[in-house]
């Protein structure tokens, strides 16, 4: 059983479904990745299986347990941690009170996770009483994952990381994320980037106008030549 | 000269530069409150004025109280007794607004305009109120020594023929201005509930992603907006003599300060409430005898040498205010949050 699965979804916003019998899901310690076209649901997607989208059918699981009726407050107190596509950061706030805030919910000694953190994105420690406002666009990005992982969640959700950075930070991003799933965290993510975020994949899911059109692991996505093809420009 | 020179510094001082920082603090308070309302709950409070009018209703109300029972400070007024009871009951009235007032429009996710109406009701209601219990009159609650330093005593100190006065009301004002907003500031910059409020007006969705609790952030807004309210009203009663109807003119400065600083930014409150206040007392000003000082004797004009009547005080700020529209509509530290 996936740890987290969202299961034969419909959905959508008002009357119109955009999600068609949508399934997705990631297990601990995985990365999955959500990739298709523009319009494809894929964000979509990844809402609804937080709560941010009422279902019209279908369930989302995690750890066995149905989470379908929570909020996305609620599923955060459960341990997923979800970081938005825009407007991810604190802008007027520095590093540390953004991470200090992403901790909220915490009662305990948050300091551990914080330096944990700052291990992981070491330019953070640096610019931690800088506004998180003034970062560069990969920086903030690392402040926003920052924020979520302050949680200490079991489940990381990531919406387009890498949306408006350039190539070398992206890929230095795709790092960072798998060295965060390889301490136990489920990642499920939305990409543009296709290609690159497949090759870190362990489950690739190809949506196409909120269906599921292929699943299989990253690598055989990338090396399957319809979805070359199609999705990966040959 | 030398002594002109000092004669006319102490006249500006005595009318400009005092009652200017009594004033501005003064403004700078009741700004803060409406900063606060705007940062959190994205609306203009206009019944700012009147809920700063109604704290110092209660305030006096108490004060008569402890007067008539002997109690008193000594040299400094009775109503600093009594404003702990002013506060707490204007938080609760802030806090029974919201909860059968604006909580309804927040649950009706109703457009900021909409608020706007509901608070200019909330000021007649509130208004109607004051004068149902207090009455429409004028009234004199402020006891205790008058003055920190006379006129004549600074005359005699310095020996120049102008004086400088300081009202023991100005000094409170500027000394309790100072540690209320130094709280203010500590709250919302080292707490963790102040930080959540600066969190949640700066991005409300990602607050709630962080477990942060919207009716939280908005229960203790109002609680300091009550708080700030109750002081700056009774500080402006103490040092301009309590009239019920003064506090809706109040309102344009408020909004003015709280505006030209940069709506929603606390600091911007401060600097702003500084900038109207002197501005109005620097434009109203006579500056005949100070011109009399500066100059051979036989240049002063017959006119008083005043830019504006001061009748014409209200509209220094809504000027100041068109023109930062205008030129810099996210005032001096460009607002909108915390």
């Amino acid at each position: 059983m996936t740890y987290l699965a969202g299961e034969g979804m419909c959905g959508g916003y008002g009357g119109v479904d955009i999600l068609h019998q949508c399934s997705i899901g990631v297990d601990k310690g995985e990365v999955a990745v959500v990739v298709g076209p523009n319009g494809a649901g894929k964000s979509t997607a990844m809402k609804a299986v937080f709560g941010m989208l009422e279902l019209r059918e279908g369930q989302v699981t995690m750890d066995g347990q149905d989470i379908s009726h929570l909020k996305p407050e609620q599923r955060v107190q459960l341990g997923m941690g979800f970081v938005p596509q825009s407007a991810n950061v604190f802008t007027s706030m520095t590093v540390e009170e953004n991470l200090e805030m992403g901790a909220f919910i915490r009662r305990d000694d948050i300091s551990e996770t914080m330096s944990g953190v700052y291990e992981l994105f070491p330019v953070l420690r640096e610019k931690r009483r800088q506004l998180a406002g003034e970062l560069s666009g990969g920086q903030r990005q690392q402040v926003a994952v920052g924020r979520a992982l302050m949680t200490q969640p079991k489940v990381l959700m990531l919406d387009e990381p890498t949306a408006g950075v350039s190539p070398m930070v992206m890929d230095e991003l795709f790092d960072r994320i798998i060295e965060i799933a390889r301490t136990g965290i489920a990642i499920l993510m939305v990409e543009q980037n296709a290609r690159q975020a497949l090759s870190i994949a362990d489950r690739g899911y190809v949506l196409v106008q909120g269906r599921n059109r292929y699943t299989d692991t990253g690598t055989a996505l990338l090396a399957n030549i319809e979805v070359r093809k199609a999705f990966l420009g040959g | 000269m030398l002594i002109d020179l000092l004669n006319a510094l102490a006249l500006i001082g005595n009318f400009v530069v005092v009652p200017g920082i009594a004033y501005g603090s003064q403004l700078a308070l009741g700004a803060l409150g409406v900063t606060m309302v705007y940062a959190v709950l994205r609306f203009s409070n206009f019944a700012h004025g009147e809920t700063m009018s109604f704290g110092a209703m209660v305030t006096i109300l108490v004060t008569w109280a402890l007067q008539a029972h002997g109690f008193g400070l000594g040299p400094l007024p009775t109503a600093l007794l009594a404003l702990p009871v002013g506060m707490i009951v204007t938080i609760g009235l802030c806090l029974g607004t919201d909860r059968l007032i604006y909580r309804y429009y927040r649950e009706k996710k109703a457009v900021p305009v909409t608020y706007l109406i509901v608070s200019v009701g909330v000021l007649f209601f509130l208004s109607g109120l004051i004068r149902f219990i207090i009455g429409p009159k004028d009234q004199v609650f402020a006891d205790g020594e008058r003055f920190i330093m006379k006129a004549r005593a600074f005359k005699e100190m310095t020996g120049l023929d102008q004086g400088l006065a300081i009202k023991t009301s100005q000094g409170i004002t500027v000394i309790t201005a100072v540690v209320i907003v130094a709280l203010l500031f500590w709250f919302l910059n080292r707490t963790r509930t102040g930080k959540s409020m600066r969190a949640y007006s700066d991005n409300e969705d990602l607050a709630l992603l962080s477990g942060i609790n919207p009716e939280r952030v908005v229960m203790i807004t109002w609680i300091i907006t009550g708080a700030l309210a109750a002081i700056a009203g009774t500080l402006y009663g103490l040092d301009k003599g309590y009239k019920p109807f003064t506090y809706l003119g109040l309102v344009l400065p408020i909004f003015a300060s709280a505006i030209v600083g940069g709506v929603g930014n606390p600091l911007g409150a401060i600097a702003g409430g500084f900038v109207i206040a002197f501005s109005e007392l620097l434009v109203t000003f006579a500056y005949k005898r100070v011109v009399g000082y500066l100059t051979p004797g036989d240049w002063v004009p017959d006119g008083l040498v005043q830019l504006l009547s001061t009748d014409y005080k209200l509209a220094v700020s809504f000027f100041i205010l068109v023109i930062v529209l205008l030129i810099k509509p996210t005032g001096i530290f460009s607002g909108k949050t915390l």
